[in-house]
């Protein structure tokens, strides 16, 4: 059974939601980044989804944007981000994690050698933001072959017609973004994520996370009992933010504050309702 | 013209959107089903003569076509070897070839019942097209722009806003037209319910490379039968700029299945593409994804992209069209460069000699011109596109210079 299976077998059988922070590989820097993903899982992370930064975030808000300059900025590459999933790895093999990103990273690493060094660093499943399933057939090949779970994004404008399309393939979960916009700059309400979730049930069995407009905790708590699991990017990284000096490094105290988010967000989602 | 075949170079993209191993869909998901609205949209409006008449009629009275095909004798003379015509495209309304598609993607968008316009622009002289259509049809019109742009191309915004637009400068980035079409795309995946984004370039998503092309044929077709008037035969060479290529693909996708003819993209070179400031895709660059599209682009080892650098802003990006990297791997295509400084010679010498202010863009072709037409018989037949005029960047080349006014 893959990490993530077993993650939402054991999230069914406790009867919650999971929580999904987000995290840009290597923001504010490396070392900082890898204490933020060691610390996640102990501050309540079902799930860990990193972000790998590119010089061209189409789909990203202003938070995240930022977060993957100052990544970018410290050193951040796909490779290094692997490593540092690697290193993670040597202490926590129970957390999922999940990698998303854009396509041409990827596509200059090369599509197989890609699939080799990130099952062998311990990634658990791939989101391509700008991989449609009628773009990914170079990729998905290698990526099944390594037994990585393959995540779609389904969005509001993904009609009942095209859904059928973006579910073929799809393995681990499936990851409705829950507004039609970049990451972080709408609030959704919660019956319009109750409706998707709902109509999405109706065509797939796969579990179901939610993200892109989840910045509260009252939303974080109320989407995780909608759905299985809520993902929360912006939020986090804007905590990561307001934790930098004058000149973007990290000030002392960002781990301990960042994770005390993290933490109040997981309790969230674990209350009951 | 030869029909369109098996072994034609005028047979893509496929159905797919690509050209060999180029273009494609690489978009979020949540613009996906709109990229397929867009292509549907288009194929229908392309088959009906209604939208064709509307075409033609707005091209004709209001963009002034046909664009004159003009013998540059003195250039010619000066040069002392092929015989040279400047297709002028830079007399359409709005000053340059854009119009051609801004006209063809606003009447779609209206045909799709979109309300509300978005584009990108480096140099402006797309923003102002589709500032100029806007006002026209009566839509509202954001331009992103990136800031450095705004500095360096002030005239046309402040065209754009006369016209009505609204110009929204983008400060991330190197601040230029790679990052204007970031936000560009970014607003569209916000406002998909009533929103159309017109690209400005032969670059995106699948159907926009097509489409664009299509719309700027117009220009190539006009020059065939043109130079068939003028001298009772083929051009031997076509010669334009490029940045994302849209007025190179113009003019040569109606000759693409001439085998007489020869065609030559210039690239913009920067400082030279040794130094790597420069924004030559194809020159410097590898196969890779942005924007939409599998093409050459510049970027390092990690696929990040670089940043390209040009003194004009029209061919500052670090991409070029799909089709174009098809043809250049095809062999069909010759893609060339110029410099920043031999572009500005090129500015200079067509001033003074033929009394023409060229883009800064299409100096670019005109460098080439100068460093390669010299050597050519009197009777090879060149046709080099110049796609816009250079008011806009009068003072920026100017104060270059160093010029009094």
């Amino acid at each position: 059974m893959s990490r993530l299976e077993a993650r939402f077998k054991a999230l069914k059988t406790e009867g919650r939601g999971g929580f999904v922070p987000f995290l840009t590989s290597c923001d504010p820097d490396p070392a900082t980044f890898a204490a933020l993903l060691a610390g996640l899982p102990g501050a309540g992370a079902d799930i860990i989804e990193v972000g790998v930064p590119f010089t061209d975030p189409a789909a990203d808000g202003p938070s995240i944007q930022a977060g993957g300059l100052r990544a970018l900025k410290a050193g951040a590459s796909l490779r290094k981000t692997l490593g540092l999933i690697a290193d993670f790895r040597k202490q926590d093999q129970m957390t999922p994690i999940v990698l998303m990103g854009y396509f041409n990273p990827i596509y200059r690493m090369g599509c197989a050698a890609f699939a080799e060094a990130a099952a062998a660093a311990g990634v658990d499943g791939l989101i391509t933001v700008d991989l449609p399933p009628e773009e990914e057939a170079e990729l998905r090949e290698p990526i099944q072959a390594v037994g990585i779970d393959i995540v779609r994004l389904i969005a509001p404008t993904t009609d009942d017609v095209r859904l059928p399309k973006v579910l073929k393939h799809a393995s681990g979960f499936i990851y409705y973004v829950s507004i039609a916009g970049i990451t972080g700059t709408r609030t959704p309400s919660l019956d319009s994520i109750a409706a998707a979730a709902a109509r999405l049930r109706r065509h797939t069995d796969l579990p179901l996370a939610v993200g892109f407009g989840i910045r509260t905790l009252e939303l974080a708590g109320s989407v995780s009992r909608v759905a299985d699991a809520a993902v929360v990017g912006s939020a986090i990284v804007e905590r990561i933010a307001s934790n930098l000096d004058a000149d973007g490094k990290a000030r002392p105290g960002l781990v301990e504050d960042v994770l005390a988010l993290a933490r109040t967000m997981s309790d969230a989602v674990r209350a009951k309702a | 013209m030869n029909p369109v075949g098996a072994n034609s170079f005028r047979g893509g993209p496929d159905e797919y959107g690509r050209f060999g191993l180029f273009g494609g869909r690489y978009v979020a998901e949540t613009l996906m089903p709109l990229i397929l609205e867009v292509e549907k949209a288009y194929y229908a409006a392309r088959q009906d003569p209604e939208f064709q008449r509307q075409m033609d009629y707005y091209l004709a009275h209001y963009v002034g076509r046909p664009s004159p095909l003009y013998f540059a004798e003195r250039l010619t003379r000066h040069l002392g070897g092929a015989k040279i015509y400047f297709k002028r495209d830079e007399l359409n309304h709005t000053g340059s070839h854009k119009a051609n598609n801004v006209l063809g993607q606003v009447l779609l968008a209206k045909r799709m019942g979109k309300t509300r316009i978005i584009a990108e622009t480096g140099a402006g002289q797309h923003g102002v097209a589709t500032a100029t259509f806007c006002a026209l049809f009566d839509l509202p019109c954001v331009v992103y722009m990136g800031a450095t742009d705004v500095a360096r191309q002030a005239p046309n915004v402040a065209r754009m806003k006369l016209l009505g637009a609204e110009v929204r400068p983008v400060t991330s980035g190197a601040q230029t037209l790679k990052d204007a079409m970031n936000e560009g795309l970014r607003d569209w995946v916000a406002n998909v319910h009533d929103t159309y984004y017109v690209i400005g370039t032969a670059a995106g998503p699948h159907p926009y490379p097509e489409m664009v092309r299509d719309f700027q044929s117009v220009i190539g077709r006009e020059a065939r039968e043109q130079m068939m008037a003028a001298e009772g035969r083929l051009p031997d060479s076509l010669v334009a700029c490029i940045g994302g290529g849209s007025n190179a693909i113009g003019l040569f996708h109606p000759f693409l299945d001439e085998p007489s003819v020869a065609m030559y993209g210039v690239e913009a070179a920067g400082r030279g593409v040794e130094t790597g400031e420069h924004a030559a895709a194809i020159g410097g660059g590898s196969p890779g994804v942005l924007h939409g599209n599998r093409t050459y682009l510049l970027q390092d080892d990690d696929g990040q992209i670089l940043e390209a650098h040009s003194i004009s802003a029209g061919l500052d990006y670090p991409g070029i069209g799909p089709e174009h990297s098809w043809l250049a791997d095809q062999g069909r295509v010759n893609y060339v460069n110029a410099t920043d400084d031999q572009a500005l010679a090129a500015f200079q010498l067509c001033a003074t000699l033929e009394g023409i202010i060229p883009a800064l863009e299409p100096a670019h072709a005109l460098a080439f011109l100068i460093r390669w037409a010299g050597d050519l018989p009197a009777d090879h037949l060149v046709i080099m596109n110049m796609c816009g005029r250079g008011d806009k960047d009068v003072y920026a080349v100017a104060e270059r210079l160093g010029i009094k006014t």
